[in-house]
């Protein structure tokens, strides 16, 4: 009745009030991400007396040297190469973990998971340096498979707990049918499961990815020659020697986060979802 | 052969999966993650560099050093404060900002994606981009500064407020998230007893406080679940910032292991705070699980 009248005024200040909130957190967000790109196109000088305005004069330059660099590209394979690496053989490892955990009962399978699930309580920093000896003893030091094989293992626990949770949720009368007529579990596993497990697949592999692509912690300890470092690690050294070649080191970071946005941009539902979803049901 | 169980297993197969697809995880599993953690329990007994075996047996003594040690003391507040500011401030900023991005309006998606953005990125690039940002000479601070004619703040270089200036990153890398989160739960939510309590007469305030908040509450005690496991392991932005300084006072646990453990390669000391730290994670996830998360 009066409620109408009384509250359409406010209403409308509130939505105002709502708008500037936002437009606040969105500068908060975007300002020096667009700094950031903007300053790679500017010179030393510009970027110190107009650090937020256009650039008086486009250097091309600054990004074009960049990207014709040996040392930009190499260090974008090396990260490639071992977030693709550490993706794969965790989605096929913790893949077939969980299928086991999924359909067949034996003695010990759920302390076997218990055990595995002891992984999510704790992160790798705690045990870096046993495992930089570990990895050393084993010769993998300065090599790719010394960063893929730890972040694999850890990585497990928490994708084997997804994919256990949506192997469990797919049609029961699937795996009687097929085992009626003579398929075997691991046949089931490559020709049933796996085709209908794209969703979860593109999850897993997402949070694998990502993790990987960004991770700092176990390269930093386990390689040690520039020509292996991933991009995290390379961009460190660039900034060490470019100090305050702020323009630089600027258009440097762009060029970096890049693949990320560009990525994020074409694929964000199933990046959302992935790290998001994911997190919550593991 | 077909009669006996072990014979029917193995016609399914069902030996052959287990014998077959168990034993990589766990292989990996232990030499990776289960064997280093009681290996770092062994090693922070010795004073041991890394090179040969350890024999140099000094028990405690790398425990009571990690105690005695001014940075620690640093660390361990720093993480606490990371904490404090991460459920304070970052949690019902993402609360807020959810509940206003859940409606469906134009913009809304846009800056939903604009708020996760942060998130995305590798901690080293936001990192960088922020020492830029705060930089007392080139950076986007002192442009501010200079605007209202003021010598520009080197936030990072003193002890006073490196801290500061790190605990404003991480709101700026991890809210996006957290609102993520709070926004999938919401559109998760049945949308008729909001409707029922506005058809009886509720205030949209009153809806908030006594139906949509306390339906969130799963969601909110798994974000700060996040949020303390997560400050926990800080350590990729504080590195490009400013590496735990000056004079440790923005170290956290783990940049105190990386500064005092591994790049001075001792072995003994750094597996001490190493597993300081495992335990802090576990009591903390399992405490926090067994009382607040008993229905998931």
């Amino acid at each position: 009745m009066t409620d109408m009248a009384v509250s359409r005024p406010p209403f409308d200040r509130a939505a105002l009030y709502r708008w500037l909130f936002l437009l606040l957190v969105a500068g908060f967000v975007a300002v020096p991400l667009i700094a950031t790109l903007l300053g790679g196109f500017k010179s030393l000088g510009d970027l110190r007396t107009n650090p937020f305005g256009l650039p008086r004069e486009w250097e091309w330059s600054n990004y074009g040297d960049i990207l014709l660099s040996k040392r930009y590209w190499q260090m974008l394979w090396n990260s490639f190469v071992i977030s693709s690496l550490t993706t794969i053989i965790t989605l096929i490892v913790a893949a077939m973990a969980a299928f086991v955990f999924a359909h067949l009962r034996f003695f010990g399978s759920r302390m076997l998971l218990n055990y595995f699930t002891m992984g999510l309580l704790f992160p790798a920093a705690t045990a870096i340096l046993p495992l930089f000896i570990k990895v050393r003893d084993l010769g993998l030091l300065d090599t790719y498979f010394g960063v893929v094989l730890p972040q694999v293992a850890f990585a497990l626990a928490m994708s084997i707990l997804l994919f256990r949770r949506f192997f469990r949720d797919l049609p029961h009368e699937l795996l009687e049918a097929a085992l009626v007529d003579g398929c075997s579990y691991p046949r089931f596993f490559r020709f049933v499961t796996l085709p209908l497990s794209t969703p979860i697949l593109a999850t897993v592999g997402t949070i694998t990815f990502v993790h990987s692509w960004n991770s700092y912690l176990l390269p930093l300890v386990m390689l040690n020659s520039d020509a292996m470092y991933p991009w995290p690690l390379g961009i460190m050294v660039y900034q060490g020697e470019y100090t305050a070649d702020w323009h630089l080191i600027l258009a440097f970071i762009t060029l970096t986060i890049l693949p990320t946005f560009l990525l994020f941009v074409l694929a964000q539902k199933h990046i959302v979802a992935g790290l998001t979803v994911g997190a919550v049901k593991g | 052969m077909s009669t006996t169980a072990l014979g029917r297993a193995a016609a399914s197969g069902k030996l052959t999966a287990v014998v077959l697809f168990l034993p990589p995880a766990l292989l990996l599993f232990t030499l990776f993650v289960i064997l280093p953690v009681g290996e770092a329990a062994w090693y922070s007994g010795f004073n041991w560099n890394g090179f040969g075996r350890p024999t140099n047996w000094i028990g405690f003594t790398n425990y009571e050093y990690v105690f005695e040690a001014r940075a620690f003391g640093l660390a361990l507040r720093n993480n606490i404060l990371i904490i404090v500011i991460s459920l304070g401030i970052q949690l019902p900023l993402a609360l807020t900002l959810a509940i206003l991005l859940a409606e469906k309006f134009r913009g809304a998606v846009a800056l939903r994606m604009l708020f996760f953005l942060p998130y995305v990125l590798a901690e080293v690039a936001t990192g960088l981009i922020f020492s830029f940002v705060y930089d007392g000479d080139y950076g986007l601070l002192a442009g501010v500064w200079r605007l209202f004619g003021a010598e520009p703040p080197h936030l990072l270089a003193s002890t006073q407020t490196s801290m500061l200036a790190i605990l404003i990153v991480v709101i700026w890398k991890y809210f996006g998230f957290h609102m993520m989160l709070f926004i999938a739960a919401l559109q998760g939510q049945d949308q008729h007893l909001v409707e029922a309590a506005r058809i009886d007469g509720a205030s949209r305030w009153q809806v908030l406080r006594h139906i949509t908040i306390p339906l969130l509450y799963p969601t909110i005690r798994l974000s700060v679940f996040f949020a303390v496991v997560g400050s926990l392991q800080l350590f990729d932005l504080v590195m490009p910032l400013t590496r735990g300084g000056p004079a440790d006072s923005s170290q956290t646990m783990v940049s105190f292991l990386y500064s005092h453990g591994v790049t001075r390669m001792r072995i003994g000391y750094g597996s001490a705070i190493g597993v300081i730290l495992f335990v802090i994670c576990v009591t903390f996830a399992v405490t926090y699980k067994r009382w607040f998360m008993r229905d998931d």
